[in-house]
């Protein structure tokens, strides 16, 4: 391997890590929020614990997101400096707004979250896990703008004499109409996530909870009640995320086929033109991928997806070839076709049968059943792992699918890395980082399923406070009684 | 003043902002190892700045994001010449950053020991390191006519630069001192005013050994500047000798956060008009005006940074307003 493809397996993997907590923080602190709003709302206990239970996974969670996203900042210096240069003056601005913007509030806030349990008014409290959900969105929001401004460039010219790209209207750049499909459609992605794992572990309480109603803790017949509601609105998210990136996803298909109409054809490995053109479900295809062998299609869906008609015409590999050959000059403009191929296939495949779960667990569970079937405890186990899975999927396809172009159309990939880096080097920081990412991965799920395996916590001291309300306990100790009282919570 | 000098100064203030405000957190970090006796006492130290460290860590990286909008040649050039470093930092902040997140969230004692470990590198590792890497843009380093680096660690670990990172390591760990001294009470915080007398008088030693040797070889074109900045953060170090020795532990602290400003100033200072010189040839020096984007990105960014700046020191201002409150062993639960 040259030092080519050592940097990119390096971003490709430390950023598909960092894409593995994204979606479940952005999603798992507006359900937490929810969750503490009802019981703000009814001072019902039941939500007070699952706030408590569910935002203790959160936390785990927000932790590695945070520390693999210090890498992501600096990266784009490290192993890819001329692409840096090229494209500073127009995507560094989003990045830095994502920091001046998000990053602060979102981590000054949990911050004030996570320490104010019994020390800051529960209203106030209850506020700060709420901004600290939207600044997740804010992030979101201008990294994908920056990811759109290279996938489809706007708002830009190029300084010949510079030898960069220079930013002429930021507007454009914020409202690429890449980065406005993208957003709703990560987002509804997320939701999948977060959703799948209260869904995933609601349920996994509930089951066990019938069939061994002797060997679970006592308190379980009153987690039930409360594991259920998490059900509902677990599997609700999950379905809504469904249906929504089903929606955003198809538009998305058709801006990509309007702005990348190369990535298109290569998620169908479509060679030829064709009109109306069919989308298949499975294909086998010879190694190099360059031809079909056999394949289950659905007429003319592609055609749908791609351009709104059935009967739409869809431009194929090699048309598009030709086409580039003549305005980029001679060179290959395919991405690798099986990866774009199976890549998208996963991405909708893992979503769909996502979906399916929730909704079967939905079904299950109405009337005040509680199912008890062995296929529901496996399906409840692989939930989680299917978004997730479907969210990298669909960020290789997307990343992979705009090769051989780093930035769409005006800088090829190979000319975007550090002028002098060696293969050493970058071989001894890939393998460092894989090594380390992947321990992050393990303790990550090690620790998730370590708090996910006890029933509810026991929240009396919180339900006292949020109780308190018209008394000062800003913790401060003027007006309590004992100023040496243990913190509520503590590192 | 145009825009690039503005942003230079941004900049710059971010920085400052990182070093003074992650430094008391590395400072408190270090202070885990061989300062604190037990078990309890480190989770009190842990808990003076849970509520703050991560808010803390986003002045480095609004420094960063800020630095590729405002300076897209400063960061592509600076941070791949110091690849490896850089490198070792983001791994000692990745294990710090989790081990106070992770270390209560199991109940061994291998657990423990593994992420305290954790907490004391990651926090004396990039204290020291990021003294070199900013020391490393007054010295310079060798770029070509590119702005490529063509130097190797030798250039990046100089006598100089390596007293940079001393420098930003004493005062972090004094700076913590006084932190911790101003946040607990009992034992601790008594402890914590007594090391912070004898660190002083290191901090200032390399303190001002450090300021000489920036202004004497500074490259940039206003030694006055480092002068006064130099002397401030003497003084400082000083005064803040003796506010401890007298129990003013907030007044202190507030003194080794002066000094930590000063001491940027002065490295900017001396530094400015460049950003990053060339020890090769002074011609392919990254100045101010050649390192910068184009005016028009500047404006946006000004226009972004003129109002969010106070609305984020305000309400960081009012967190640590919210946990103004002092803790014991007695408060750990
Ligand atoms: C739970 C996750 C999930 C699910 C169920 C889907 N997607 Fe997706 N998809 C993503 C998660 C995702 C993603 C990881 O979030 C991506 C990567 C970049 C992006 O914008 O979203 C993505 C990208 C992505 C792209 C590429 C856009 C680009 O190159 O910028 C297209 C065309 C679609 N999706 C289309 C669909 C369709 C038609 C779906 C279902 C019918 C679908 N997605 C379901
Ligand atoms: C979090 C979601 C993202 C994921 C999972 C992701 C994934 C990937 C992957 C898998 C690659 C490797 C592609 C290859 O080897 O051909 C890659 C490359 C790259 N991506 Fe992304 N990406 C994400 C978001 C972004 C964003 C937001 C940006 C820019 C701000 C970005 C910039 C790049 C760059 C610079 C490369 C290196 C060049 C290349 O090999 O294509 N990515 N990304
Ligand atoms: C490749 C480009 C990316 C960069 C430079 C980047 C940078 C960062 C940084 C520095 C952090 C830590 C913030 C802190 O300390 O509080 C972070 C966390 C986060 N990032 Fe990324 N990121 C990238 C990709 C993405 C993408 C594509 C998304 C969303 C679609 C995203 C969303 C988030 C969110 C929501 C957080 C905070 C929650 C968490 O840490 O889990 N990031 N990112």
């Amino acid at each position: 391997m040259d030092v080519l493809d050592l940097a990119r397996w390096q971003f490709g993997i430390t950023t598909v890590v960092h894409f593995f907590f994204v979606p479940f923080t952005i999603s798992m602190a507006f359900l937490v929020a929810i969750m503490q709003t009802a019981w703000m709302r009814t001072q019902n206990e039941r939500w007070l614990r699952l706030t408590k239970f569910f935002g203790k996974l959160l936390l785990v969670n927000l932790a590695v997101g945070v520390v693999t996203g210090l890498v992501q900042e600096f990266q784009f210096g490290l192993n890819w400096s001329d692409f840096s240069r090229f494209v500073g003056d127009i995507f560094g601005a989003p990045l830095a707004m994502e920091a001046l913007l998000a990053f602060y509030l979102e981590s000054v806030f949990v911050g004030v979250w996570i320490f104010g349990w019994g020390r800051i008014p529960p209203k106030i409290h209850l506020a700060t896990i709420w901004v600290t959900a939207c600044a997740t969105l804010l992030s979101a929001y201008f990294i994908l703008a920056a990811n759109s401004f290279m996938q489809n460039p706007v708002g830009y010219r190029i300084n010949e004499e510079a030898g960069r790209a220079e930013l002429t209207d930021i507007w454009a750049v914020l409202t690429n109409k890449v980065t406005l499909i993208t957003f709703p459609h990560t987002l509804f992605a997320a939701f999948m996530v977060g959703g799948a794992v209260v869904a995933a572990v609601a349920m996994l309480h509930l089951v066990k909870g019938r069939r061994d109603p002797v060997t679970a803790a006592p308190e379980a017949a009153s987690d039930a009640g409360a594991f259920r509601s998490a059900l509902r609105i677990g599997a609700v998210a999950v379905l809504i995320g469904g249906v929504g990136t089903a929606i955003t996803g198809d538009l998305q298909g058709k801006v990509m086929t309007e702005v990348q109409p190369m990535k298109m054809a290569a998620a169908e490995a479509l060679y030829e033109t064709e009109q109306p053109a069919p989308f298949s479900l499975f294909t086998v295809g010879t190694l190099d991928g360059s031809r079909a062998l056999y394949s289950i299609e659905i007429p003319q869906l592609l055609s749908f997806l791609s351009t709104g008609s059935f009967e739409g015409e869809v431009r194929g590999i090699n048309d598009i070839q030709e086409e580039y050959e003549e305005l980029y000059g001679p060179g290959d403009y395919a991405p690798n076709i099986p990866v774009t191929y199976w890549t998208f296939r996963f991405m909708v495949g893992c979503g769909g049968l996502a979906a399916a779960i929730a909704a079967w667990m939905l079904w299950t569970t109405r009337r005040g059943s509680v199912p008890g079937s062995v296929w529901m405890l496996r399906a409840a186990a692989v939930l989680p792992f299917l978004p997730l899975a479907a969210n990298s999927f669909g960020w290789i396809f997307t990343e992979m699918g705009r090769q051989p172009w780093l930035v769409f159309g005006l800088m090829p990939t190979a000319s975007g890395i550090t002028p002098g880096s060696t293969a050493g080097s970058v071989f001894a920081t890939l393998s460092a980082f894989t090594v380390l990412y992947a321990g992050l991965t393990w303790l990550w799920i090690w620790l998730l399923v370590k708090h996910a395996r006890p029933g509810l916590p026991d929240v009396s001291a919180e339900a006292d406070w949020g109780r308190r309300r018209s008394r000062d306990v800003a913790g401060t100790g003027r007006d309590d009684d004992d100023a040496d009282r243990p913190l509520m919570f503590a590192y | 003043m145009d825009l690039a000098t503005l942003w230079f100064a941004l900049v710059a203030v971010l920085w400052v902002g990182y070093l003074a405000l992650e430094g008391f957190d590395f400072g408190v970090g270090m202070l885990t190892r061989g300062f604190a006796r037990d078990d309890r006492e480190r989770r009190v130290l842990i808990n003076t700045i849970g509520p703050v460290w991560d808010g803390n860590e986003v002045w480095m990286i609004t420094a960063v994001g800020a630095t590729f909008a405002a300076f897209p040649e400063w960061y592509a050039t600076a941070w791949s010449a110091y690849y490896l470093p850089l490198v070792v930092v983001l791994i000692a902040l990745i294990l710090r950053g989790l081990a106070f997140e992770y270390r209560a969230k199991n109940d061994t004692e291998r657990w423990r020991r593994w992420w305290d470990r954790a907490i004391f590198w990651g926090s004396a590792a990039p204290a020291f390191l990021w003294g070199v890497l900013l020391a490393g843009f007054a010295q310079g380093l060798p770029l070509d006519a590119r702005h490529d680096f063509v130097g190797g660690m030798a250039d990046i670990f100089t006598p100089y630069t390596m007293l940079g990172g001393v420098v930003t390591l004493l005062l972090s760990l004094l700076h913590g001192a006084h932190y911790v001294a101003l946040k607990t009470v009992g034992e601790i915080r008594a402890r914590a005013r007594e090391l912070a007398g004898r660190v002083g008088a290191l901090a200032a030693v390399a303190v001002a050994g450090f300021v000489l040797w920036t202004v004497g070889t500074a490259a940039g074109m206003s030694p006055w500047i480092g002068w006064v900045g130099g002397i401030a953060a003497v003084t400082l170090v000083g005064a803040a000798r003796r506010l401890t020795g007298r129990g003013r532990e907030g007044w202190a602290f507030i003194a080794t956060f002066g000094a930590i400003a000063f001491v940027g100033v002065t490295l900017f200072g001396t530094l400015y008009p460049e950003v990053l010189p060339s020890t090769l040839d002074a011609a392919d020096s990254l100045t101010v005006h050649n390192a910068s984007s184009t005016d028009y990105t500047l404006t946006v960014m000004t226009w972004v940074a003129v109002p969010f700046i106070p609305v984020v020191l305000a309400y960081q201002s009012w967190v640590y307003w919210m946990f103004r409150s002092r803790i014991g062993v007695q408060h750990i639960p």
